[in-house]
């Protein structure tokens, strides 16, 4: 460790100085890694932003200004907070200010031979005094040994154990990289989703997603050029507990777009990969399929529309907006797999398959608020300008009549959500990680020690071991028994 | 065998091993309160007469980790899957780990007097487990379907055994140094190491098992990007884990560089220790990430 002034300096050059050498101090790495992990308990308390914003919402709403104070100092987004980012980037710097020095000095001291032997080897560690044997029979076996050695006219001062300091310098260069690939990521990297149902195409552009975010150094220019036809998703879940056992889903894969389409399985460990992007299987659900008839009887509306499940037993709820009817009529629904019901829930799910599907309609007729210029979910109906007009709850094949025309409930077809993620840091950082290891294992169990030999009227031995690691004794006992076997 | 079978024979093999551990308890609990002072000499003791319970403990020690491996062992058979699936499956894992850290150690280290604090805890470990924590034995959840199950979860687990071994060396460091404070030690404590060997064990332990640690961490990571879709997402296992891995890294630091011996470093480990106890209990039952695998 190198000795810190605590006085404060003047002048530009000087105070910089001192703030580089205070920063970049043992001490200072080690505050700063400590604030770091404490820094991170927060984000694990709260909830947040980028993990559960619905809850952050519901916290916000029932906690008043206490919830707002804690916002305002980013607790509900705390990784990616500046006070956060402050701790990360100095520890970063200070890394790179403690390593890169000590690596330097490393690599000038591997050339060099060990330092002179001490004068008095009785104050050493495991000081022993031999009957007999000289240094040419010592040096031979430091060097069986793979000592360095440094042979003097009537000493020997040997070190063995440098790769202790390579492995440590190694595993915290490694750190560095892991964290240089971090940043890279979420530059460079994009992140988005898309919910695609059974039996249509999702193509990679930035139109298809539902929400796509890309790195502040990314645009759309670098996104994968393919697309995947849904043919099929299955999901099994255990008839005892209704836990889900598995999910496959097959796609046929084109890559790059407009090439011959390949049958791939996705699975939930198993995303598929193009380059530094993957495509995940995230969630499912189901579309209940209807379709729309005016007054007349044509046809204002057919297909699948998206529902969002609201329990482990995919009870799922959506809204189905018909704009171009006169007046404009929407429907809030809910959509129930396996129906039952008992006095107490009413209507509900009783299993996440469909083997008895039932969908609950309540039809509104009025004004969609389409054209406000308001954003607005596609999974909700604004009814504040409108007037509810029926409700019914419908079996497949069957018809609700509300005045205005008809809804038929045509059957479902089941949804994917898939997680596109595009990480160029990825490889890096699984890099870093994996030198992380060596280095750390190299350092925590090298022994790192110094052997000497000297003699004068009488032979002796002695050393010094690193951190008091364990072994020296037994070293120098070896050593003696070596230098006095006359044979 | 049937699944059903298999785990029936995991319960009774568990029972089997908490019996077992009860008697390793006794033994070791004879062994270290009556100390029987020497005929002539009252000032010292005579270890001998004791010893005996002291290997009547170790061998139960070794009968109920037969027991306990078999148990976690059948319910694995039972799942057709590695048992590591909810809470229940975690902690008789955990308890095995725990205790096989430390018969491990006795190889090498002069222990036997942990028996006593090892089979309290793994008692309490195990009685949890089976009284509120059990769950009957069923197949994964797709996320947790993978080879990674098997390398994460047994790393995370042998690093948590080894960890909270160190951890129940640091304690009697404290209450040992405690006592030294006071005077000379009593009669049961002077059984013990010396103070300087159980700073150095603790120590080691930790150097020894921090790579694991460090394995486990970024095997978690590799798994959590083909699953989830990103290696760091700071879901509060994660965080935790990281926490945890900051802690440990700091004690080797502070004992390495800064040179801290004795107490400060016995309080700190216990510290780091504490934090992966918080974040497989904490976190398991009421947390609100991905990680809550509890089945409660």
């Amino acid at each position: 460790m190198r000795e810190i002034s605590n006085e404060l300096p003047l002048g530009g050059i000087a105070l910089f100085r001192w703030v580089w050498r205070q920063l970049t101090s043992m001490r200072t790495a080690l505050f700063l890694l400590m604030l770091l992990g404490i820094g991170s308990i927060p984000g694990s308390l709260f909830p947040q932003r980028t993990q559960n914003p619905m809850k952050v919402r519901e916290y916000l709403a029932s906690h008043g200004s206490v919830g707002t104070w804690l916002d305002r100092f980013k607790f509900f987004d705390v990784y990616s907070s500046p006070w956060f980012s402050a701790i990360y980037l100095l520890l970063f710097i200070s890394l790179i200010g403690c390593v890169l020095p000590r690596t330097l000095e490393h690599l000038r001291a591997i050339g060099k031979t060990p330092p002179l032997t001490p004068r008095n080897l009785d104050r050493m560690e495991g000081h022993l005094v031999l009957s007999a044997g000289d240094l040419d029979k010592a040096e031979a076996w430091l060097r069986k040994k793979r000592f360095r050695i440094r042979r003097d006219e009537f000493s020997i001062s040997a070190e063995k154990g440098y790769s202790r300091e390579t492995g440590n310098l190694l595993f915290h260069l490694s750190l560095i990289l892991i964290l240089v690939a971090v940043g890279v990521g979420s530059l460079l990297g994009s992140k988005g989703e898309a919910i695609v149902n059974v039996g249509e195409r999702f193509i990679n552009t930035p139109t298809s997603y539902d929400s796509l975010a890309f790195g502040k150094f990314q645009s759309d220019q670098s996104m994968q050029s393919f697309s995947l036809r849904v043919t099929d998703f299955s999901a099994k879940y255990d008839p005892a507990t209704n836990a889900p056992q598995d999910y496959t889903l097959t796609v046929a894969a084109s890559h790059p777009i407009g090439s011959v389409e390949k049958k791939i399985i996705i699975k939930v460990n198993s995303p598929l990969t193009y380059g530094n992007t993957k495509i995940y299987l995230q969630a499912n659900g189901y579309s209940p399929v209807v379709t729309v008839r005016d007054k007349s009887g044509a046809i204002s509306f057919h297909g699948p529309v998206t529902f969002l499940p609201q329990d482990a037993n995919l009870t799922s709820i959506g809204a189905i907006k018909v704009p171009d009817m006169n007046p404009q009529i929407g429907f809030v629904g809910s959509f129930i797999p396996t129906y039952d019901r008992n006095s107490k829930r009413g209507a509900f799910s009783a299993f996440p398959e469909v083997l008895d599907p039932r969908l609950l309609l309540s039809a509104w007729k009025g004004n969609l608020g389409l054209d406000t210029g308001i954003p607005q979910s596609v999974y909700r109906l604004d009814t504040s300008k409108m007037e509810r007009i029926a409700l019914k709850q419908l079996a497949i094949g069957e018809t609700l009549n509300f005045g205005e025309g008809s809804i038929t409930f045509d059957g479902w077809r089941a949804w994917v959500n898939l997680q596109i993620v595009d990480d160029p840091g990825k490889l890096y950082a699984l890099t870093g990680a994996i030198l992380a290891i060596f280095g750390l294992l190299l350092s925590l169990f090298t022994r790192q020690r110094r052997i000497w030999v000297k003699s004068s009227n009488q032979v002796e031995i002695a050393g010094l071991a690193k951190n008091s690691a364990p072994g020296l004794s037994d070293e120098l006992t070896q050593l003696k028994k070596w230098m006095e076997d006359e044979l | 065998m049937s699944s059903r079978q298999f785990a029936y024979l995991s319960n009774y093999a568990i029972y089997s091993a908490m019996f077992v551990y009860t008697i390793a308890f006794f033994s070791h609990a004879v062994e270290v309160a009556f100390s029987v002072r020497h005929a002539e000499d009252s000032t010292k003791f005579e270890f001998a007469k004791t010893d005996k319970a002291g290997r009547i403990g170790t061998a139960m020690m070794i009968l109920a980790q037969i027991f306990l491996t078999s148990g976690v062992l059948f319910r694995g058979l039972s799942a057709h899957r590695a048992p590591w699936g909810n809470m229940y499956e975690f902690s008789i894992t955990g308890a095995m780990a725990f205790s096989g850290a430390y018969l491990f150690s006795l190889i090498k280290y002069k222990l036997r007097w942990l028996g006593l604090p090892v089979s309290t805890a793994v008692l309490l470990t195990l009685g949890t487990a089976v009284a509120v924590l059990y769950r009957p034995s069923a197949p994964l959840v797709p996320a947790l379907k993978s080879t990674w199950l098997i390398i994460h979860v047994s790393a995370a687990i042998v690093s948590g055994g080894v960890f909270l071994l160190a951890n129940t060396i640091a304690a009697t460091y404290l209450i040992l140094d405690r006592i030294e404070s006071r005077g000379e030690r009593n009669a049961w404590a002077k059984k013990l190491p010396s103070l300087e060997y159980l700073d150095q064990l603790s120590y080691r332990l930790v150097a020894f098992v921090f790579p694991l640690w460090t394995f486990a961490v970024i095997a978690g990571a590799i798994w959590a990007e083909s699953a989830w879709g990103r290696y760091w997402g700071w879901d509060p296992k994660e965080t935790w884990a990281f926490i945890t891995w900051i802690a440990y890294a700091a004690y080797l630091h502070a004992r390495v560089t800064v040179g801290w011996r004795g107490r400060r470093a016995a309080w700190l480990c216990l510290f780091a220790g504490s934090t992966f106890l918080f974040n497989y209990v904490y976190v398991n039952i009421w947390g609100t990430g991905r990680h809550t695998y509890s089945g409660l």
